[in-house]
């Protein structure tokens, strides 16, 4: 820590750290020194001299926000000479100002007007100003921001933060003297620069001239309403702002404000762009019910009723598995809470899942068999101090970009990192070490550079032997596994894989990072127990900023997998086959608990398909799109009795529904998300739901009353503090205590402080477990008739299905359509160029995309992301499932492309 | 050029040994400036030299050496015969003729093409005003050699003072004499450089770098490019021994893309250094590796200040930054790094050649050494002249420079451009230091000095230099981007007559607080020519205000043309009025059109009975 010393401001003693600058050291302590050009997420320029400062022994005034304080320095920041040369400036940037404050939507917001009206600027300085002419700039046509310069400082903070947070570097001055304005390298349109339209250019801007595109006019920022909420896109969890417009009900714009975890005011451009769909107008505001074939608007009470009649009459005719409960993860932890509850209390079944199941309950399972616990071990702020980082399967300055600031933050304190992934990615370009190993070849990599570990004997023999078990059998399986043969089965250069060994086993601390590339296969949930083994066997895990991290993609994934809305698990992952848990909860719902064993999603499809399972209530969650094989889930759940869906939008699963249920979205109801990190957070209702549509948590209530299980809450905390008296791992919590700040589980009482990392001293489970990993490939691999490997992800501006994101113009603009990457090799072979619609098949299906076609993938692969409802990706990938968890092979399955729509081509 | 690399501090003295005892039955040389003369024809002159010597079987004889800028531009082409030391001006390659059989044959010279100074004609370069009261110890190449030719450097000692210092002296050594010198920064600020080579050699870091900035910007001055392209090896030489001094490896010159002859003479002496091993791994068969390398500028003016410049070499946008941290803290790649001046570089090797006490002698005592100035404006010599610190103005105008163009009145001296200021008449008999100059209200700056007479309005001075500053702003900081725009408008609105006296105080109130909030060098000195002016010459400025006149008749909003009962009705205006504005019958007083007149003043240059007034 840095020493403390004492500087004195205006005739006051202050204490601050060595090494702060004066700016730094006045915070907060009641001396507000005026600034424009700083941003305490930038470093310091003194740009715009509205800091400076007297220091006694200094020639003339110097910049706080660059000044370096020193012991016992004499600061004065409030003499007649300094303000008066701070009038000065602020004159100057008025005259330079060619617009007025009654017409900006930035009004009260904007610090030039404050400073403006503190200093008291004469009116007809503030008129003389000229006002450029409308000229194109580089924002011109863009429907994410607007950049005016007339109201531009030229304080260029835009331009750093595009450069030092994001490491985007999009943003340039162009020009010198009074023509100075920001623009583009060589004054390009935004959209076609290197620009990712996260928008932080505009939450940093001091004035209006950068400015939310679709919120001009729509309301002034001193009039704006703002409510503290969390993201609902990834499972980072930023704590945004949902500014509205209290005479329109609309939100107008997203910002977030600096100083809160885990983003620290920064956002990505989902977070900032992409809340269009709360106001959509295909949004579902009533009822539906399925008559004839067709849709009719009903009431709420016929629809409940109809519900609970249908699915408690399958219940009794057809048993406990004859019915399903999808929960959401999109939702709040007490609606995914109550959906579990209302299967095993009303429904009597444990067929209850959500979307992890799609995704990351590999990690659930792996994590959970090698340490007892299955989430990210470590915190997003540990991030930027871990010194080796191990990315595996993941692309993170895509699917969680605000990890990758941290990442990037971590890299600019000199990390080394380590990327293994297929693809060539933004941060596989940055890594030192890049293995571009074959899709579906993790564990031979993985077992090879463990095998290269003990070989050097680079391992951590100490934690090894006190800390984990089954150590012997572990290495007895390595053997088999050398990094030559490795290297011609990953097909990579063996150097690598060493250097990547060295630098993981060295690291202090390394950690490890991964997602889906490592859980969608057929040995996901081994793959996750490998990269536990790695860690263990290292050490490299049970400290700040080391262990092992799966970062999870939806809001409220962690949340949905802590709540127990899985088959084998209640909330806090009690185990339901623990006889002392099924009857802990018995008795506090007063119910006789299930008997069944219970499914997963990708089971409740197959048993639908046998004629198993006859009703499904399906919440927040789109199957028909998600699901790998589209055409076969399709046909499965038309063999369904009943469907009901519960929705904010008629989904493509929606569309086969009976019941359709209308509900609201997360900014019109009050609740909590648990991120990545396991921080339990709030999020608060902004906004009216449109039309009838209802809170999730109240319509689960209504159909579990109509079911025959009464069921009434006066609000989500009411929901949250009987979850926590039943959850140890939450029994600290409640709204009141998560109310600023949120909390990390473990926090067992109320007066524990939340855990910043998982497995200090020792594992959840005792012991750490070293699993014994074979290699197996992928179920189904390249051959004459499809010659490619098709993997497929996500990418920056869209999300999930992209039924939210692509309600958004800005995002819209930017990305739309789908696309296949592939390797200029491969398209020249074929004729293919780069835009040119080609068709990719499989032996599940056909979709038609633009080849995008370069040096991302390398020869013989394919990505494509899965976000177009029109050209749905899953309609090609392989309904095969990893052994334990049933999750689907999205990243591995054998393609062909062809130039014209039809026939496959080799 | 020889092929044997230097491995030791004897090899280079034999080297000049050799090179001296190779001139044995040399009868003369021929020095031809081929740098600023070459636009005047020098290279036809040249041409012709070789061609008439080879016909006569001369050409082992009689070198024909196109060498630097000789100093006395106003002369342009010039050309020296040694060892004869007979200086002409003004040569077109007929005169070649006579001067090879007058001159070189029989050692006569030809008065015709003698330069005439204050009445005085003389042949004799060391007779003439304007080198008497020269002192040439930064410039004693300058002109002698040929720049592209390292074995014409290393004969006149070129080289020989740093191998010497860095195989004789320790690092700590060297700056200590640095310092004991009293040399100050060339660049305009007078930082002492030894103390800034201190700085950075005790600064922290595993690799540090030395720059020179040879990123010349201020209208007016040429002596960063006439050492550059008339004696670049003097540069390599200072910069060899600040590298051994601080610890550098590598080094750089950022130099202006403007400077084509410069970047050309740099890079053939760079290659030459290299190819004799005075450059590249194991100097002079030292453990001492430093190699140099050449960038070029874009021509932007902030670039001349440190951190922009470091900018612009990192490859980013040159614009400044906050000091501290110093460059020699963290500079180029956040690395410790020395930059200097051309001129303060090409002082060095004088330094280690005749130790700091006989560096000092010469020179005021807070101002050592001599200084280069950039002599031009309405001043008959103009050129380049290095002057002992201490000179007065009158030397320099007068004595140097032959005194004022055309017989006219001297009004004021500019000195260091942009930032400078405008010393009055009054101040002529003044020492120029660089602590004299300040207290004038100018700087020393780098060298340019521009002299004006009553023709030169200064009103119009201050807005052009304003005109600049706001040009070259680089738009960071508020006062300088924003303030220069704004006092710039109101000199423009001075100079059109449209302002008040009010906008004075104004002025006044701006320039103060430009100066003291601005960021870097340019916004701090900004105002300067602005503050000199308004302080020497207000009544300029309340003339144009109060009278809407402009008594230099420059700015043409406030003239009016008229013609007076002086006229002879000679039409001698008539014929050169561009827009027929003038009409009148021949002897009879004609009359201007002042619809038509586009205010040029050729009618008033053009009167002889002065019957033009305005």
């Amino acid at each position: 820590m840095s020493e403390t010393i004492n500087i004195t401001v205006n005739g006051k003693e202050i204490a601050a750290k060595q090494g702060q600058t004066i700016l730094e050291a006045v915070r907060g302590k009641g001396i507000n020194i005026p600034h424009l050009c700083s941003d305490r997420r930038l470093k310091p320029v003194g740009a715009c001299r509205m800091c400076l400062v007297e220091v006694e022994g200094q020639k003339g005034p110097v910049t706080a926000c660059t000044f370096e304080i020193k012991p016992g320095m004499i600061v004065e920041t409030e003499t007649d000479e300094i303000r008066a040369i701070r009038k000065t400036i602020l004159e100057l940037l008025f005259y330079e100002h060619g617009a007025v404050c009654s017409t900006c939507d930035d009004m009260g917001e904007c610090k030039l007007q404050r400073y403006g009206y503190e200093y008291k600027i004469a009116d007809e300085v503030i008129k003389s100003s000229e006002t450029m002419e409308a000229i194109r700039n580089h924002t011109t046509g863009n429907k994410a921001l607007e950049y005016n310069p007339n109201k531009c400082i030229r304080c260029g903070r835009c331009i750093r933060i595009c450069e030092e947070v994001q490491g985007v570097s999009a943003l340039t001055f162009k020009g010198r003297a009074s023509s100075v304005l920001v623009s583009t390298a060589f004054d390009i349109a935004l959209n076609d620069s290197t620009c990712e339209l996260c928008g932080q250019c505009i939450s940093t801007c001091p004035t209006g001239a950068l400015y939310e595109r679709r919120a001009k006019g729509r309301g002034q920022c001193k009039d704006l309403v703002r409510t503290r909420t969390t993201c609902t896109y990834c499972g980072v969890g930023c704590q945004i702002d949902l500014n509205v417009n209290p005479r329109t009900g609309c939100i107008i714009r997203v910002t977030s404000e600096k100083g809160y975890v885990p983003n620290d005011g920064n956002l990505c451009v989902k977070g900032r762009f992409g809340f269009d769909f709360v106001h959509s107008p295909e949004r579902l505001t009533k009822p539906l019910i399925r008559e004839n074939g067709q849709f009719r608007e009903a009431t709420w009470d016929e629809a409940i009723t109809l519900t609970g009649k249908r699915l408690s009459e399958i219940r009794s005719k057809h048993g406990p598995d004859s019915i399903a409960f999808l929960s959401s993860c999109r939702c709040t932890n007490e609606e995914n809470y109550l959906m579990q509850k209302t299967a095993r209390t009303a429904g009597g079944t444990n067929n209850i899942d959500q979307c992890a199941t799609t995704c990351h309950a590999p990690t659930v399972a792996g994590l959970a068999s090698a340490f007892g616990s299955g989430a990210m071990t470590n915190s997003i702020n540990e991030i930027q101090n871990v010194q080796t980082l191990f990315i595996i399967g993941s692309n993170p300055t895509e699917a969680h970009p605000i990890i990758g600031l941290e990442m990037k933050k971590a890299l600019a304190k000199g990390a080394k990192l380590v990327v293994c992934d297929p693809r060539k990615t933004w941060i596989a370009k940055r890594a030192d070490v890049h293995i571009q190993h074959k899709p579906g070849t993790d564990n031979m990599l993985i077992n090879s550079m463990m095998n290269y570990i003990i070989e050097k004997k680079l391992y951590n023999q100490e934690f090894v032997t006190q800390r984990c078990e089954n150590f012997e059998a572990f290495i007895a399986n390595l053997r088999d596994y050398t990094i030559e043969q490795a290297a011609d089965v990953c097909r990579v250069d063996a150097d690598l894989i060493r250097q990547a060994a060295q630098m993981y086993a060295g690291g202090t601390p390394s950690s490890i990072f991964y997602t889906l590339g490592i859980t969608e296969h057929t040995c996901g949930t081994e793959n996750v127990q490998n990269l536990a083994n790695l860690a263990m066997l290292c050490g490299q895990i049970g400290k700040a900023s080391s262990g092992v991290n799966p970062l999870r993609g939806q809001n409220n994934v962690q949340g949905g997998c802590d709540m127990g809305a899985i088959y084998s698990v209640l909330p806090g992952y009690q185990k339901v086959a623990d006889a002392g848990v099924r009857e802990k909860f018995s008795k506090a719902w007063g119910i006789k608990f299930p008997t069944n064993t219970g499914g997963r999603v990708t089971d409740f499809i197959e048993k639908a398909g046998e004629g198993v399972l006859r009703g499904f209530y399906c919440f927040g969650e789109d199957p028909v799109l998600s699901e790998p094989n589209q055409a076969n889930v399709i046909k499965n759940l038309k063999k369904l009795e009943f469907i009901v869906c519960q929705e904010i939008f008629m989904s493509e699963t929606a569309k086969l529904a009976d019941v359709v249920l209308p509900a609201t979205s997360w900014a019109e109801k009050d609740g909590t998300f648990t991120n990545t990190e396991r921080r339990v957070q709030r999020i608060r209702k902004a906004v009216e739901a449109p039309g009838e549509a209802r809170p999730d948590w109240e319509i689960i209530c209504m159909v579990s009353t109509a079911m025959g299980y009464p069921m009434s809450y006066n609000s989500p905390s009411e929901i949250f503090d009987e979850m926590a008296s039943l959850t140890p791992s939450y029994g600290g919590m409640s709204f009141d205590r998560i109310d600023e700040v949120g909390l990390q589980w473990p926090c067992p009482t109320a007066e524990h402080q939340g855990t910043l990392f998982l497995h200090k001293d020792k594992f959840v489970r005792g012991l750490g477990l070293f699993h014994v990993i074979k290699f197996r490939e992928p179920a189904e691999m390249p051959d004459d008739e499809y010659p490619f490997i098709l993997s497929t992800g996500r990418t920056l501006y869209n999300y999930n299905i992209g039924n939210m994101t692509q309600k958004s113009d800005a995002i819209r603009q930017k990305q739309s359509k789908n696309f296949v990457e592939m390797h200029y090799c491969d398209a020249q072979r074929l004729g293919v160029t780069c835009g040119e619609t080609i068709t990719v098949s499989t032996r599940r299906g056909k979709v038609t995309a633009a080849a995008a076609v370069g040096q991302r993938v390398q020869p013989g692969a394919l990505w494509m992301p899965f976000h177009f409802v029109d050209q749905p990706t899953n309609k090609l990938t392989n309904d095969a499932f990893d052994n334990i968890t049933r999750t689907g092979e999205y990243k591995v399955c054998a393609a062909a492309v062809s130039k014209d729509a039809g026939t496959g081509t080799k | 050029m020889t092929d044997k690399k230097i491995n030791s501090l004897q090899d280079i003295e034999q080297l000049r040994e050799q090179l001296l005892s190779g001139h044995k039955d040399s009868k003369a040389r021929v020095l031809i400036c081929m740098t600023g003369c070459r636009a005047l024809g020098a290279g036809s002159v040249a041409a012709k030299f070789r061609e008439n010597l080879k016909s006569l079987s001369l050409e082992t004889q009689v070198a024909v050496v196109e060498t630097g800028c000789i100093g006395i531009c106003a002369a342009a082409p010039v050309v020296l015969i040694e060892p004869y030391e007979y200086l002409y001006g003004g040569v077109k390659p007929e005169d070649v003729e006579e001067i090879i059989a007058e001159t070189i044959e029989k050692g006569q010279p030809v008065e015709r093409l003698a330069v005439t100074q204050n009445g005085e004609v003389s042949a004799k370069l060391g007779e003439i005003g304007f080198y008497k009261k020269q002192k040439k110890l930064v410039l004693e190449n300058c002109g002698r050699i040929d720049p592209k030719r390292i074995e014409d450097a290393i004969e006149r000692g070129g080289y020989i003072a740093a191998i010497k210092a860095v195989t004789e002296k320790s690092e700590q050594q060297i700056i200590d004499e640095m310092i004991e010198s009293g040399l100050r920064g060339r660049g305009g600020a007078g930082f002492p450089a030894g103390v800034k080579w201190n700085l950075c050699r005790k600064s922290d870091g595993d690799e540090k770098y030395i720059i020179c900035n040879a990123d010349e910007g201020d209208p007016g001055a040429f002596m960063d490019r006439a050492l550059l392209e008339g004696d670049p090896h003097r540069v390599i030489e200072g910069m060899l021994v600040a590298a051994y001094a601080i610890g550098a490896k590598l080094g750089f010159i950022y130099v202006r893309a403007e400077y084509p002859i410069a970047v050309e003479h740099i890079n053939i002496a760079l290659d030459q250094a290299r190819g004799l091993g005075l450059l590249g791994e194991k100097i002079a068969g030292l453990d001492f590796s430093f190699d140099i390398e050449v960038r070029m500028g874009a021509g932007a003016f902030v670039c001349g200040e440190e951190t922009a410049l470091i900018g612009s070499l990192e490859g980013r946008r040159g614009m400044p930054n906050s000091r501290p941290p110093f460059p020699a803290q963290k500079g180029y790649m956040g690395k410790p790094t020395n930059i200097n001046n051309v001129e303060t570089f090409a002082n060095v090797p004088i330094i280690m050649k005749n130790g700091p006490k006989s560096y000092s002698a010469v020179g005021t005592e807070k101002s050592k050494g001599t200084k280069i100035f950039a002599l031009a404006g309405k001043v008959k010599n103009t050129g380049l002249v290095e002057v002992p610190m201490g000179t007065t103005l009158r030397e320099i105008v007068y004595d140097i420079g032959g005194g004022m163009d055309k017989g006219r009145k001297f009004k004021a001296a500019q000195l260091g451009g942009p930032s400078g200021g405008c010393i009055p008449a009054k101040y002529l008999d003044n020492e120029i230091d660089y602590d004299s100059v300040q207290q004038l209200g100018a700087i020393m700056g780098s060298g340019g000095l521009i002299v004006m007479d009553e023709l030169t309005c200064m009103v119009d001075i201050a807005r052009y230099f304003l005109e600049f500053v706001q040009a070259e702003s680089c738009g960071k900081c508020t006062p300088c981007r924003a303030g220069t725009k704004k006092m710039l408008e109101i000199l423009q609105s001075i100079c059109r007559g449209a302002a008040r006296l009010s906008d004075l105080d104004l002025l006044e109130h701006l320039a103060g607080h430009i100066k003291k909030a601005s960021l870097c060098g340019l916004g701090q000195t900004a105002p300067n020519p602005v503050l000199s002016t308004l302080s020497s010459f207000k009544e300029e400025y309340v003339q144009h205000i109060a009278e809407k006149k402009c008594a230099a008749g420059v700015c043409k909003d406030l003239l009016s043309y008229e013609i007076i009962e002086a006229c002879t009705g000679c039409q001698a205006c008539m014929r050169v009025c561009p827009v027929e504005a003038i009409t009148g019958e021949k002897k009879q007083q004609h009359s201007i059109d002042k619809d038509k007149c586009i205010k040029c003043g050729q009618c008033f240059d053009v009167c002889k009975f002065q019957a033009v007034t305005r």
